[in-house]
């Protein structure tokens, strides 16, 4: 086969990816409670050819409860990074456009945000908002916007020293004219990028927050559930429970990271030719 | 109908010295003055002030008598030097002309634009190529008045004059006043009807 | 003119030499197609030592591009095609990089190569040791930048004197070989005259120098030869002195419009516009805009050959 040229690789490789992603997904989805449920009698055993990655101390199969926990967090991970993407353009928009005092109030506002750690911070949201689904949602939402609106005004202030943005403005354009037509085109690239770098990150804090009991509810069958209950056996040798449903989330994030860097490749016509 | 330029101070914040120190200037209509000086002079910050880019911190800029409007486009168009940055990287040139409205075609014809290169990225054109384009843009915005700063010093002869040719032929078909600033005494010579020398 | 002894001396050694170099990018056109463009064919031309060799032509017809190949900095898409020697060895990457800085010294075109957070003065010095502060002031006198000109930051000089700092941090390295891009736009007719009169004494003491220029009244009062570009291929070699009797001395119809062009001479444009090199044109590629043109010229592109001292790739020049 003729080598392909770097943009096509990259373009088959996300395809490829974005399909695994999916079927983690649906996977997920058609994945339901009574397939879950699990005998005594096959509890803790060891990985084999009918349970991939083993049971738990429940007898329920490790390899299904972790991808239903997988496909929940891609769901959180999803929404999270969309209303945080939503969050970031409008501050950073706002920031970049806006009077001197906004620019100056918003900047504390991210300074402030950004110097509380943020897991103390998706916490206590988290907790005020009674936990379970929707609080984890809208915790992880409100703390991961201020990196990408950092980047948005920047770029942003960027774009309107440039002469040609002037020029607009001297050809009778009007400031939100200038918006849709000179600054998006150049953001859609920079704001799609930066969607997909921040979903790992809501996925890993979405399962810590679990692990640590601030999340998800424990009958849930959430990644960060799974790895906080196989602690207490892995003292005993049963490696399998934290072991081999870590791992298939740390492939998860890489996957996804990965994904955000092959489509800078693809948007950006300038980073690469070869 | 002149464009005049009263008692201009300007400077950049912190900088200890005047860019422009009581800086008087008056074009008429139909006018072709060029500015003719060495370069630090504020030559190309005097046709940024003219053109509405920045304010003067002292004086006043008037056509007509009357102060220029903020919104909607501007009677002073200018040009500048480098067209590479003047046009958005992303646009196909159709939009960069549309950007102001009906493309001319006869315009188009004049100033040796071809019809292909309205649907290339100005990545992929030269500067002489993109600095016809700019030019349209600056025409089709009828201003009263156009400042061309230095817009042909990294062009070849040939398109210099072509270029040339198309802006004195419209300035005399529409009456506009000129304020060409350059470093060439011969271009000077040919384009301008008043030369103001500063030393 | 401006030819002394000295000169006459070192002259019979090529310097520099480029045989049929063509150069061609890689790009992608619709979708994931890639495409190659070709922006430089059959471009011929020698430097000897002690020469001032001014390239001229249209923008856009490949003269800085032509530099960037010489010094190897050409962005990872571009191919690369034909032979460049220097000092008798064939150019590779490798040597390119070697000779970079070394015994090339390029004065670039853009105003923005200067480090934005160094005094242009240190810059100018560069890593030399001793640093060569004494000879610097002399040379940034010469070029008519104020003494303090040296205890600035890029942001604070105009384009005019930016350009005379990248011309003088040229003149202050050893190299061989200078290529200067666009050296004098910005700059008044004195300080270019200036410039270009240093450009001519460092080719006195045996260097080479690369004149990239538009400004061809200027160029010829100091280059030995001029090579005329156009569409990416060599159209004429000429010496300067051909360009003193005007027109007349002149081979090629293009360098012939060229000089009509100058608004001292005429002011007088040729209609019609450069294609590309890589237009998928058989005959010459100045047929379309040639008064000269005859079927010959739309049917094979001419190939150069030597007329009256100069080189011409013309069927009909005389």
């Amino acid at each position: 086969m003729r080598r392909q040229n770097y943009r096509t690789r990259a373009v088959i490789l996300s395809v490829l990816l974005l399909v695994i992603l999916m079927a983690i997904y649906l996977s997920g989805i058609f994945i339901t409670e009574d397939m879950i449920l699990g005998s005594f009698l096959e509890a803790k055993l060891p990985p084999d050819f009918q349970h991939f990655f083993g049971t738990d101390a429940l007898g329920r199969d490790l390899f299904l409860r972790t991808l239903k926990g997988l496909s929940v967090s891609i769901t959180i991970g999803l929404a999270a990074s969309f209303i945080s993407g939503i969050i970031a353009v409008l501050v950073g928009i706002g920031v970049a456009c806006g009077s001197k005092k906004t620019e100056e109030a918003i900047t504390w506002v991210i300074d402030l945000f950004m110097g509380i750690p943020h897991i103390v911070l998706i916490m206590l949201i988290s907790f005020a908002l009674g936990r379970g689904f929707w609080g984890v949602l809208i915790g992880i939402s409100f703390t991961h916007w201020c990196g990408l609106a950092r980047v948005i005004r920047a770029e942003v202030l960027q774009l309107k020293s440039e002469p040609y943005v002037a020029i607009s403005k001297k050809l009778g354009k009007s400031g939100s004219w200038i918006m849709v037509h000179h600054m998006l085109p150049h953001l859609t690239g920079q704001i799609l990028v930066g969607l997909i770098l921040m979903f790992p990150h809501a996925v890993l804090h979405e399962a810590s927050l679990s692990f640590l009991g601030f999340g998800l509810s424990p009958e849930q069958p959430a990644i960060g559930i799974i790895l906080a209950e196989s602690m207490r056996y892995l003292s005993t040798g049963m490696w399998w429970m934290a072991v081999l449903p870590g791992l298939l989330l740390v492939i998860l994030v890489l996957l996804i990271d990965k994904l955000g860097h092959l489509l800078r490749i693809i948007w950006d016509p300038y980073s690469s030719q070869g | 109908m002149p464009l005049e330029a009263k008692n201009l101070y300007f400077k950049f914040q912190k900088q200890e010295s005047w860019i422009l120190e009581d800086c008087n200037i008056r074009i008429e209509q139909g006018e072709r003055v060029v500015i003719l000086a060495p370069s630090g002079y504020g030559k190309t910050t005097l046709a940024l002030l003219l053109a509405g880019y920045l304010k003067p911190d002292k004086g006043q800029i008037l056509l007509e008598e009357k102060q220029l409007p903020k919104e909607g486009i501007y009677p002073v168009q200018l040009i500048f030097q480098h067209p590479e940055k003047a046009i958005n990287p992303r646009w196909k040139l159709k939009k960069v002309l549309e950007e102001v409205g009906e493309i001319p075609e006869g315009l188009l014809t004049a100033l040796g634009i071809e019809k292909p290169w309205l649907d290339r990225f100005p990545g992929e054109l030269s500067g002489g190529e993109l600095q016809r384009f700019c030019v349209a843009r600056a025409l089709m915005a009828e201003p009263g008045y156009l400042i061309c700063d230095e817009i042909s010093t990294m062009l070849d002869t040939i398109t210099q004059a072509q270029i040339w040719q198309v802006i004195l032929e419209e300035a005399e078909k529409r009456k506009l006043g000129l304020l060409i600033i350059t470093h060439n005494r011969h271009l000077a010579e040919k384009v301008g009807s008043r030369i103001v020398e500063l030393e | 003119m401006w030819i002394d002894e000295n000169k006459m001396k070192c002259k019979q050694q090529k310097l520099l030499e480029i045989h049929n170099l063509s150069l061609s990018f890689q790009r992608y056109g619709t979708w994931l197609r890639q495409e190659s463009l070709e922006v430089i064919s059959n471009l011929d031309f020698t430097v000897d030592k002690g020469e001032v060799v001014a390239v001229v032509g249209a923008s856009g017809s490949g003269k800085s591009l032509l530099a960037a190949a010489i010094l190897g900095i050409l962005p990872p898409n571009a191919i690369v095609q034909g032979e460049i020697y220097y000092q008798g060895t064939r150019l590779t990457a490798r040597l390119q990089e070697q000779l970079r800085g070394r015994d090339f010294a390029l004065v670039p075109q853009s105003t923005t190569y200067l480090d934005p957070l160094m005094r242009v003065g240190q810059q100018a010095d560069g890593h030399r040791k001793p640093r060569p502060t004494e000879r610097r002031k002399k040379i940034f006198e010469k070029l008519s930048l104020p003494e303090k000109t040296g205890k600035l930051y890029p942001f604070q000089l105009s384009g005019g004197m930016t350009r005379r700092v990248l011309v003088a941090t040229a003149m202050l390295t050893e190299a061989q070989l200078i290529i200067a891009d666009e050296p004098t736009p910005g700059m008044g007719v004195e300080q270019a005259l200036e410039a270009l009169q240093m450009f001519r004494q460092m080719a006195n003491e045996g260097k080479s120098v690369i004149l990239i220029t538009h400004d061809i009244d200027l160029a010829v009062l100091f280059a030995d030869k001029v090579a005329v570009i156009y569409g990416g291929n060599t159209v004429e070699i000429a010496s300067s002195r051909d360009f003193e009797r005007g027109e007349e001395g002149l081979r090629h119809p293009y360098t012939k419009a060229l000089w009509r062009a100058l608004p001292q001479n005429g002011f007088e444009p040729v209609w019609g516009t450069q294609p590309y090199a890589g237009s998928c044109m058989k005959g010459c590629i100045f047929a379309p805009r040639c008064s000269m043109r005859t079927w010959e010229c739309e049917e094979k592109m001419p190939p150069i050959r030597e007329l009256r001292e100069g080189e011409v790739r013309c069927y009909h020049a005389t």
